[in-house]
C-alpha cells in the first residue's frame, strides 16, 4: 500500500462576501484595499487532505499546499498550514494572474518534482469562475480525475469518490494516483487554532519562480474588457397576493 | 481541405478583415470569407438512446457565430440518436462514435476520442454545454490540445471574442483568444436550444482510437421527478432558509410550482439545512437559470444565489424582511410571512387554471 502524498493547490481570492466592483477603465474588478482570503472550494480541499490523515485508513505522508500569485499568497498558505497542511511552496508572481492551463503545468511539474499520488484542488475559484485546472491537470498528467467530489473513500490505492452531476450524484472509483475537485459538500472546514496558527508559522515555505519551472506565465486569453453586469431595476413591492397576481400577469410572467 | 491550410487561411483571412475594418469587431453576417472558414464541432450530449436537448446549446451558439457545424455523439447504439441530431436545424453533419465504452461520460477516454476527432476534422472551434458533462471533459481535452479554454460564454462577440461572466457573475468579462482550436463551454441559459427539426445533416462514424479508461463507474443516483428541468424550466419557484424545515418546504414549494407548472429550486441554505435534494441547489456554485418567472420565497438574495438567476426574465420574491437584497432585483416584491402567503397564492393560482 503506497503513502498518500497530498498537493492541494490554493488559491488567494477576494473574499466570497465582498461584492467586487469594476474599475474605472474597465480592464479588472479592483483588488487593491480589498479583503482577501483562501477561496472557498480550497479550504475543502485542505480540510479533506487533513481528514485523509485523522481516518488513518491510508497513511499519510505529506500535505503540501501550493499557491502561485503576489507575496500576499503567502497568508493563505500559512492558514492551510495551520489547518493541517504540513508545508508550502509559493510561486510568486506578481505581474498578473496566471491562467488555469499555465497553473496546471506547473503543477504538472510540482506533482513530478514531489512525487505526489494524490492532487486535491478545488473545483473552480470564485473569482474566474472557470472550472478548468484540476481536469487540465489530470489531462496533462493522463491521470484518472473525479470532479465536484461530495465523499472520498480511499482504500489501499483504490478510490472510491461519490460526484455532483446534474440531477443528482455518481460514484466513480479509480486506483491512484488522481486527481480530485472539491465541491461544497465535501465537507465542513475546521477553523485554524490559535495554537495551531502560531505552529504553521514555524512550517516550511519554499519560494520558487515561474522561471524554476521552465514557464514565463504568458496569457493565452487577451482580456478585451470587464464590465459590470446590466442593473436589474427592482424593488417594486407589492402589499397582497392579489397584488403579486395581477402584477405578474402584468408582466406576462402568468 | 487539411487543417494547416484552414487554419492558414482562417488566420490570412482573419488579419485582412482587421486591416479594412474601423472597429476591430468582425461583422460576422458580412464575413462571408471567414464564416466559409470556420467550422465547429459541438458535442452532443445524450442519455440512454435519447438526445439531451440542452445540449444543443452548443449548436445554436455555434450558429450564431457562423461557418460549417458538426454534431459529435458517442455511447452504445448511438446510431438512431445520431439520426435524430441530424435533424436538428443547422448542423451538416453528425459524427458517432458506437462504443459503449463512451456511455458514462467519463473524459479519462472522451478526450483523446475527442482529440482524434477535432484533429481529423480540422475544426476552428469546439463548443460544449456547461454542463457537468461539459466541464468535466473540455478542459482535459483543452489541455491535451495545448489551449485555454474559455468556460461559460454567453455571447459571442466574434469568432474569436467571447463575453463570460466572472466573479459569480457580479462582472462581465470579453475575452480574446489566440489559440486553435478554440474550446468553448456555452451557458444553457444565454443560448438556448431552437426546433430539433428542419435540419437534414449527414450521418457518419467517427474515428475511435478506443484508449482504455482507468476510471471504473460505480453506480449513480438522480433524484427522479416528474416535474420539468431546472435548468431548462420556463418558470421556477425556489424556496430558502425561510421555509424552516424540510416539512415545511415539502408542504408550499412543490405545491405551488404545481400550480404553475414550475420547476422547484432551492437556495444553498435550504440544501445544506437538508430541506431539498443537493441537485436542485440555484446559485454560483449550484445550477444557472434563466426562466420566465423566478418565484422564491424565503431566500435572502445572497450574491452567491443571485449569480444563479439574476438573468431571469421577471422575478418575484416573498420574504417577511423588507431589506434582504433579493427586493432589490426583484420585479415583483412581497413583504409577508411566508407560511402564509404561499399558501394563499398557491390556492388562488390553481382556482385560475
Amino acid at each position: 500500500m503506497s503513502k498518500l502524498r497530498i498537493l492541494v493547490p490554493v488559491k488567494r481570492v477576494i473574499d466570497y462576501a465582498i461584492k467586487p466592483r469594476v474599475n474605472k477603465a474597465n480592464t479588472a474588478v479592483e483588488t487593491i484595499g480589498v479583503k482577501h482570503s483562501m477561496n472557498p472550494f480550497d479550504e475543502l480541499s485542505i480540510e479533506e487532505a487533513v481528514r485523509l490523515r485523522e481516518r488513518k485508513k491510508v497513511p499519510v505522508e505529506d500535505i503540501l499546499a501550493f499557491s502561485a500569485g503576489p507575496a500576499k499568497s503567502q497568508d493563505i498558505l500559512r492558514t492551510a498550514m495551520a489547518m493541517g497542511a504540513d508545508r508550502g511552496i509559493h510561486v510568486v508572481e506578481e505581474k498578473a494572474e496566471l491562467e488555469p492551463l499555465c497553473i496546471a503545468k506547473l503543477l504538472q511539474k510540482v506533482v513530478e518534482e514531489e512525487k505526489s499520488n494524490l492532487v486535491i484542488l478545488g473545483k473552480q475559484s470564485i473569482d474566474d469562475d472557470a472550472n478548468q485546472t484540476g481536469q487540465m491537470l489530470a489531462g496533462l498528467l493522463n491521470w484518472p480525475q473525479a470532479t465536484q467530489a461530495s465523499k472520498v473513500d480511499i482504500e489501499g490505492d483504490t478510490c472510491t469518490v461519490t460526484r455532483e452531476v446534474d440531477g443528482g450524484v455518481e460514484t466513480l472509483r479509480a486506483k491512484l494516483p488522481m486527481i480530485i475537485t472539491t465541491d461544497l459538500r465535501l465537507n465542513e472546514p475546521r477553523y485554524a487554532s490559535l495554537p495551531n496558527i502560531m505552529k504553521a508559522k514555524k512550517k516550511p515555505l519554499q519560494k520558487k519562480t515561474l522561471a524554476d519551472f521552465g514557464l514565463d506565465g504568458e496569457k493565452r486569453l487577451k482580456t478585451v474588457r470587464v464590465e459590470e453586469p446590466a442593473a436589474r431595476q427592482g424593488g417594486g413591492k407589492v402589499e397582497s397576493v392579489d397584488g403579486m397576481i395581477s402584477k405578474l400577469k402584468e408582466l406576462g410572467a402568468i | 481541405m487539411m487543417p494547416p491550410i484552414r487554419n492558414a487561411l482562417l488566420r490570412q483571412a482573419t488579419t485582412c478583415l482587421r486591416q479594412t475594418q474601423p472597429t476591430p469587431h468582425l461583422h460576422l453576417s458580412r464575413n462571408t470569407t471567414l464564416q466559409r472558414l470556420l467550422s465547429t464541432l459541438a458535442i452532443l450530449e445524450q442519455r440512454e438512446g435519447k438526445l439531451n436537448h440542452s445540449s444543443l446549446a452548443a449548436v445554436t451558439a455555434a450558429q450564431r457565430m457562423g461557418g460549417t457545424i458538426h454534431g459529435l455523439l458517442a455511447g452504445s447504439n448511438v446510431k438512431p440518436v445520431a439520426d435524430e441530431a441530424a435533424k436538428v436545424d443547422g448542423l451538416e453533419k453528425i459524427l458517432y462514435i458506437e462504443n459503449s465504452d463512451y456511455d458514462k461520460g467519463l473524459p479519462e477516454n472522451w478526450a483523446p476520442m475527442l482529440v482524434e476527432n477535432i484533429k481529423k476534422g480540422g475544426y476552428t472551434h469546439v463548443f460544449a454545454g456547461h454542463s457537468a458533462f461539459g466541464k468535466n471533459l473540455l478542459p482535459r481535452v483543452a489541455a491535451l490540445m495545448d489551449v485555454q479554454q474559455v468556460s461559460d460564454i454567453t455571447r459571442i462577440e466574434s469568432e474569436d471574442t467571447f463575453t463570460r461572466p466572472i466573479y459569480a457573475g457580479n462582472a462581465v468579462l470579453t475575452v480574446q483568444s489566440a489559440d486553435t482550436p478554440k474550446i468553448v463551454t456555452v451557458r444553457g441559459t444565454a443560448f438556448p436550444s431552437g426546433a430539433a427539426e428542419g435540419g437534414s445533416a449527414s450521418v457518419e462514424e467517427g474515428v475511435d482510437p478506443k484508449t482504455p479508461c482507468p476510471t471504473e463507474w460505480v453506480s449513480e443516483n438522480l433524484a427522479k421527478s416528474d416535474r420539468p428541468e431546472l435548468g431548462t424550466a420556463t418558470r421556477v419557484v425556489s424556496g430558502g432558509r425561510g421555509l424552516k424545515s424540510k416539512e415545511e418546504f415539502d408542504r408550499l414549494i412543490p405545491a405551488l410550482a404545481d400550480a404553475l407548472g414550475a420547476a422547484v429550486g432551492a437556495s444553498r441554505a435550504a440544501v445544506d439545512s437538508g430541506f431539498a435534494d443537493n441537485s436542485l441547489q440555484v446559485g454560483q456554485t449550484g445550477k444557472n437559470v434563466a426562466p420566465q418567472l423566478y418565484l422564491c420565497a424565503g431566500i435572502s438574495g445572497a450574491i452567491q444565489h443571485l449569480a444563479g438567476m439574476k438573468d431571469s426574465k421577471v422575478i418575484a420574491c416573498i420574504n417577511k424582511d423588507a431589506d434582504a437584497p433579493i427586493f432589490q432585483v426583484a420585479d415583483v416584491g412581497l413583504v409577508g410571512d411566508l407560511f402564509e402567503t404561499v399558501p394563499e397564492l398557491t390556492e388562488k393560482l390553481g382556482s385560475q387554471s
